[in-house]
C-alpha cells in the first residue's frame, strides 16, 4: 500500500479515493475462531468442575465400577472417523468437486450419528443402572461435560445437513465455502475436546 | 379444567403468582401499566411503528444499535435507581420498634434486583452501546464486522432485561444477592422462580454480551482504516479491544456456572448441594472468575473514555500513551489472576490469601500510573472545563480514594474485618459510580454531539454533574463509617438506634442523587427542545482529535464517504494540522448491509423460551426452542444481505456537507 507511506516532499495521502475491494465475511473465520474460543472455555469450567467432582463418588457407583472402555473406544473411533471423513470433504471441496463434498459430508454425519447413538445408549445404561447425574457430583460433573459435548455433536449435525441442502442449491461459492469452513473449524474442535475427555474421563476415570 | 391439564398449559403459573398482596408492587405496576399504555398509544397515533421498526429495530448500523443501547441503558438506570432509593428509605427508618415499609421478602429482592440491574443491564448496556456508535467512527470504518449478529446481541441484552422486569409483575426475583450463591440459590432453600428469572435473564443477556464481544474484537482487528497499527490506535478503541476480549474470555465462565446452577435446580444434579458430593463453595469460585474480569470489563472503556476527554480538553496529546496501553494490558492480564480476593474468608490458607492478597495489590500500580498519565496531561494544558472534562477531574478525585479503599481490602487480615460489611458496598460504589458511572456521563456529554448534531445543555448538565458528586459522597461516606464500625450489608433491621443517624445522612445523599438524574433526563430534554441553539455543524464541536470528529454529525449511513488514511496517533488532529483537504468530488457506490428483522424475532423467541423454562411451561419452552431453530436456520439461506448506495446519493449528501462546511468557512 504505497498510498500510506509519506515521503518528504510529497504532500501525504489523507484519503483513499480508489474504493478498495474487501471481500465480504473478511472476518469470518477469526469471528469464528473467537467464538470457539469461548466455547473451550465453556469446556474448561466443566473439565474444572470434573477436577474437583471425578472422585466425589457420595458412597454410589465409581468410575471404575460404571466406565466400560470397549465402548467408548469404539466411540472415540467413530468421532476420529468423522473428522477424517470431513477433512476429505475440504480436499474436495478445494478441487470444486460438489458430488464428492456432499458424499463425504453424508458420510460424516453418519459416524457422527453413530457417535450419538452409542453415547444415548451409554447414557441410558447408567441411569437404568441407577447411576443418573442425580445420584453423585461425580455422575452430574461427568454427565454435564460429556452430554455438553454432545449437545454440540447434535449441532453440529443439524447444521451439517443445513449445509449439505445449502451446497445442493448453490453449489461451492464463496459463501458456503466460508460456511464449511467454519463448520470443519468446529467439528474438529469437538474432535480434540473429546480427546480430553476421552483421557481425563474415560481412562484416568477407569483407573480410580 | 382439571387440576393436571392446567399444569401442563399453564406450568406452576397462576393467578396467586401475580404480587396482589404486595401494594407498594400493584402500585408500582399501575404506574407502569399507564405509562406504557400512553407511550403505545403515542406511538400508534403518530404512526412510528413502521419507522421505528425500519429504522430502529431492524437496524444494522452500529451508531443506531449503539444508541438503543444506551436509551436501554437509561431505562434501566432508574428501575435500579428505584430499587436503590427504596432500599435507602428502609435502612433509614428501620429502627428498633419501626419494621420500616418493606417486608423482608420484598427487601430480598429489592436488593438483588438492584445489583443485577445496576451491572448487568445498566452498566453493561452503556459500556455496550458507546463502544459500539464509537469504535467503528474511531477507526475509520464503515460499519462492525457481524453487523447483523451486533443487531441480535442488542436484542437479547434488551430480552434479558424485559425478563427481569417481567419479575416485577408476574412472580417474584431472586432473593439472594446479585450473584445467586449456593446453597442459598439451590432448590432446597429458594424453591420459587425468582432464581430462575435470575439464571435465564443472565443467560440470555449473556449470550448478546459475547457475540457482541467477539464483533467487536474481530472489527477492531479486522477493520482499522489503512495505516492505523496497533500502536496508531485510539486510547479509547484500546480499551474497548481489551474489554472486549475480556468478555470473550469471561463470559463463558458465566454461562457454564448459570448452565451448572440451572441443572441443579431443574435436572437435580448435585454440583452445589450440600448432599451427594456437591461443594457450594465451588460456585464462589466459578462466579468469581467470571466476576472479577467483568469490574474490568466495565471499567477499562470509562478509562478509555477519560483519556481521550483528558487530551482533547487540554489541547494536548495524551502523556504516555505507550505506558497507558501497556497498562490496559497488564490490567487486563492481572484481572484474571485476582478472583479468591472475593473470599479470603473461605479459608484458603494464609499461602493463597497472600498470592491473591498480592496480585490485588500489584493492579493498582498499573491504575496509578494512568492517574499520572492523566494528570500530566493536564500539566501546562489549555485545560477547558466543558462538562465531560468535569466528569473526569471528578473521577480522579472519587475513583483514587475508591482505588486505595480497594488496596486495603486487598490485605487479608484487614479483610476478615471488612469482609461483607457496609465498608465493602462503600468501596464498590466508590469505583462503579466515581469511575464507571462518571465515564459513562463524560462520554454521553462528550460524544452526544457527534451522535445527534448539537451539544447537551451545559447549565442542566452542570446540575446534574454537582448533584451526582455531591450526593455520591453523602450516600457513601456514612457507608464507610459504618463499613468500620462492623455493619454488615444486606440488613433490613438494626437494633442500634446510635447508628441511625449515618443511615438517614446516607438516604439524604440518595435524594441529591435522585436530583442528579432528574436533571439529566431535564438536560436531555431541554437540549432536543433548544437543539437549533445548540447546534454544531462543523461535525468537530470540541476541537477533536481521533477519527469520529472528522465526520458530520450524525454521520452517514456509511460514516466516511472515502476511508481516510492514518499517518499519526490523533490521526484527526494530524489531518487538520497538516491541512487535509476533504474530497469533495469523485464518489463510488458504496456497499453496505441490509437492515433485517431476524435478530428481534430470534430474541424474542428467546425471550419466551425463557419465560416458559421459569414458570415450567415445557411445550412452550419446546415450540419457542423449535421457532428459534427454524427461524436461525431459514436466516442462513438468505445469501442476499447487502446493497449499494448509489454515487448519487453519497454525492447528494455529502455536496450538502461540503455546503454546511463552506458556510462555516465563510
Amino acid at each position: 500500500m504505497s498510498a500510506t507511506t509519506v515521503t518528504t516532499g510529497e504532500t501525504p495521502v489523507f484519503y483513499q479515493l480508489e474504493e478498495e475491494h474487501h471481500e465480504p465475511g473478511g472476518s469470518t473465520m477469526l469471528g469464528f475462531w473467537m467464538y470457539l474460543m469461548s466455547d473451550c472455555l465453556i469446556f474448561a469450567m466443566l473439565f474444572a468442575a470434573w477436577g474437583v467432582y471425578g472422585t466425589s463418588f457420595a458412597g454410589g457407583p465409581t468410575s471404575h465400577e460404571l466406565f466400560e472402555l470397549p465402548l467408548v473406544a469404539v466411540n472415540t473411533a467413530m468421532l476420529l472417523f468423522s473428522s477424517i471423513t470431513y477433512g476429505f470433504a475440504m480436499i474436495a471441496m478445494q478441487e470444486q468437486r460438489q458430488g464428492a463434498v456432499q458424499g463425504w459430508l453424508a458420510l460424516t454425519a453418519l459416524f457422527g450419528a453413530a457417535f450419538l447413538g452409542i453415547e444415548l445408549y451409554e447414557f441410558s445404561n447408567l441411569i437404568h443402572e441407577g447411576a443418573g447425574p442425580w445420584r453423585s457430583a461425580f455422575l452430574s460433573s461427568f454427565f454435564t461435560l460429556v452430554g455438553t459435548h454432545g449437545l454440540h455433536v447434535t449441532f453440529g449435525l443439524i447444521w451439517l445437513f443445513t449445509l449439505m441442502v445449502q451446497v445442493a442449491r448453490k453449489g461451492l461459492i464463496p459463501a458456503n465455502v466460508r460456511r464449511l469452513q467454519c463448520l470443519s473449524l468446529f467439528w474438529h474442535f469437538l474432535d480434540v475436546i473429546w480427546i480430553g475427555v476421552f483421557t481425563f474421563v474415560y481412562l484416568f476415570g477407569a483407573m480410580r | 379444567m382439571s387440576e393436571t391439564l392446567t399444569k401442563m398449559i399453564f406450568g406452576r403459573l397462576s393467578l396467586e403468582s401475580l404480587p396482589l398482596h404486595e401494594p407498594i408492587v400493584v402500585a408500582t405496576f399501575a404506574g407502569v401499566a399507564l405509562g406504557g399504555i400512553a407511550l403505545i398509544g403515542a406511538l400508534t397515533y403518530f404512526r412510528l411503528w413502521g419507522y421505528l421498526w425500519k429504522e430502529w429495530f431492524t437496524t444494522v448500523d452500529h451508531k443506531r444499535i449503539g444508541i438503543m443501547y444506551m436509551v436501554l441503558g437509561l431505562v434501566m438506570l432508574l428501575r435500579g435507581f428505584a430499587d436503590a432509593i427504596m432500599m435507602r428509605i428502609q435502612q433509614s427508618m428501620a429502627f428498633g420498634a419501626n419494621e420500616g415499609y418493606l417486608n423482608a421478602h420484598h427487601y430480598d429482592q429489592i436488593f438483588t434486583a438492584h445489583g443485577v440491574i445496576m451491572i448487568f443491564f445498566v452498566a453493561m448496556p452503556f459500556v455496550t452501546g458507546l463502544m459500539n456508535f464509537v469504535v467503528p467512527l474511531q477507526i475509520g470504518a464503515r460499519d462492525v464486522s457481524f453487523p447483523f449478529l451486533n443487531n441480535f446481541s442488542f436484542w437479547m441484552t434488551a430480552s434479558g432485561a424485559a425478563l427481569v422486569m417481567a419479575s416485577l409483575f408476574i412472580g417474584e426475583f431472586a432473593r439472594t444477592g446479585w450473584l445467586a450463591m449456593a446453597p442459598l440459590s439451590g432448590l432446597d432453600y429458594s424453591p420459587d422462580v425468582g432464581v430462575d428469572y435470575y439464571i435465564w435473564a443472565l443467560q440470555i443477556a449473556g449470550v448478546g454480551t459475547l457475540l457482541s464481544g467477539v464483533n467487536l474484537v474481530a472489527t477492531i482487528v479486522k477493520m482499522r482504516a489503512p495505516g492505523m497499527g496497533l500502536m496508531k490506535m485510539p486510547i479509547f478503541t484500546w480499551t474497548a479491544l481489551a474489554t472486549n476480549i475480556l468478555i470473550v474470555a469471561a463470559f463463558p465462565v458465566l454461562t457454564a456456572v448459570l448452565a451448572m446452577l440451572s441443572l441443579d435446580r431443574y435436572v437435580g444434579t448435585q454440583f452445589f448441594t450440600n448432599t451427594g458430593g456437591g461443594n457450594p463453595m465451588m460456585y464462589v469460585n466459578m462466579i468469581w472468575i467470571w466476576g472479577h474480569p467483568e469490574v474490568y470489563i466495565l471499567i477499562l472503556p470509562a478509562f478509555g473514555i477519560f483519556s481521550e476527554v483528558t487530551s482533547t480538553f487540554s489541547g494536548k496529546r495524551l502523556f504516555g500513551y505507550t505506558s497507558m496501553v501497556y497498562a490496559v494490558l497488564v490490567i487486563t492480564i492481572l484481572s484474571y489472576l485476582v478472583w479468591l480476593h472475593h473470599f479470603f474468608t473461605m479459608g484458603s490458607g494464609a499461602s493463597v490469601n497472600s498470592f491473591f492478597g498480592i496480585t490485588t495489590m500489584i493492579i493498582s500500580i498499573p491504575t496509578g500510573a494512568k492517574i499520572f498519565n492523566w494528570l500530566f496531561t493536564m500539566y501546562k494544558g489549555r485545560i477547558r472545563y466543558e462538562l465531560p472534562m468535569m466528569w473526569t477531574v471528578a473521577f480522579m478525585l472519587t475513583f483514587v480514594i475508591g482505588g486505595m479503599t480497594g488496596v486495603m481490602l486487598a490485605v487479608p487480615p484487614a479483610d476478615f474485618v471488612l469482609h461483607n460489611s457496609l465498608f465493602l458496598i462503600a468501596h464498590f460504589h466508590n469505583v462503579i459510580i466515581g469511575g464507571v458511572l462518571f465515564g459513562m456521563f463524560a462520554g454521553i456529554n462528550y460524544w452526544w454531539p457527534k451522535a445527534f448534531g448539537f451539544k447537551l445543555d451545559k447549565k442542566w448538565g452542570l446540575v446534574s454533574f454537582w448533584c451526582w458528586v455531591v450526593g455520591f459522597w453523602v450516600a457513601f461516606t456514612p457507608l464507610y463509617i459504618l463499613g468500620l464500625m462492623g455493619v454488615t450489608r444486606r440488613l433490613r433491621h438494626f437494633e442500634d438506634p446510635s447508628l441511625q443517624i449515618w443511615f438517614v445522612i446516607a438516604a439524604i445523599g440518595a435524594a441529591i442523587i435522585a436530583v442528579g438524574i432528574a436533571a439529566f433526563l431535564l438536560q436531555i430534554f431541554v437540549s432536543i427542545r433548544n437543539r437549533e441553539a445548540l447546534r454544531d455543524d462543523s461535525g468537530d464541536p470540541w476541537q477533536g482529535r481521533t477519527l469520529e470528529w472528522a465526520t458530520s454529525s450524525p454521520p452517514a449511513a456509511y460514516n466516511f464517504p472515502f476511508t481516510p488514511v492514518i499517518h499519526d496517533l490523533d490521526a484527526w488532529y494530524d489531518m487538520k494540522s497538516r491541512g487535509a483537504k476533504r474530497p469533495v468530488t469523485g464518489y463510488l457506490p458504496i456497499h453496505m448491509p441490509k437492515n433485517t428483522g431476524t435478530g428481534i424475532i430470534l430474541a424474542g423467541f428467546s425471550l419466551v423460551i425463557g419465560f416458559a423454562m421459569i414458570w415450567y411451561i415445557w411445550w412452550l419452552a419446546a415450540a419457542a426452542f423449535l421457532g428459534l431453530l427454524i427461524t436461525a436456520i431459514v436466516h442462513t439461506f438468505n445469501y442476499d444481505r447487502d446493497f449499494y448506495i448509489s454515487a448519487e446519493e453519497v454525492t447528494e449528501t455529502e455536496n450538502a456537507r461540503t455546503q454546511v462546511l463552506a458556510r462555516l468557512g465563510a
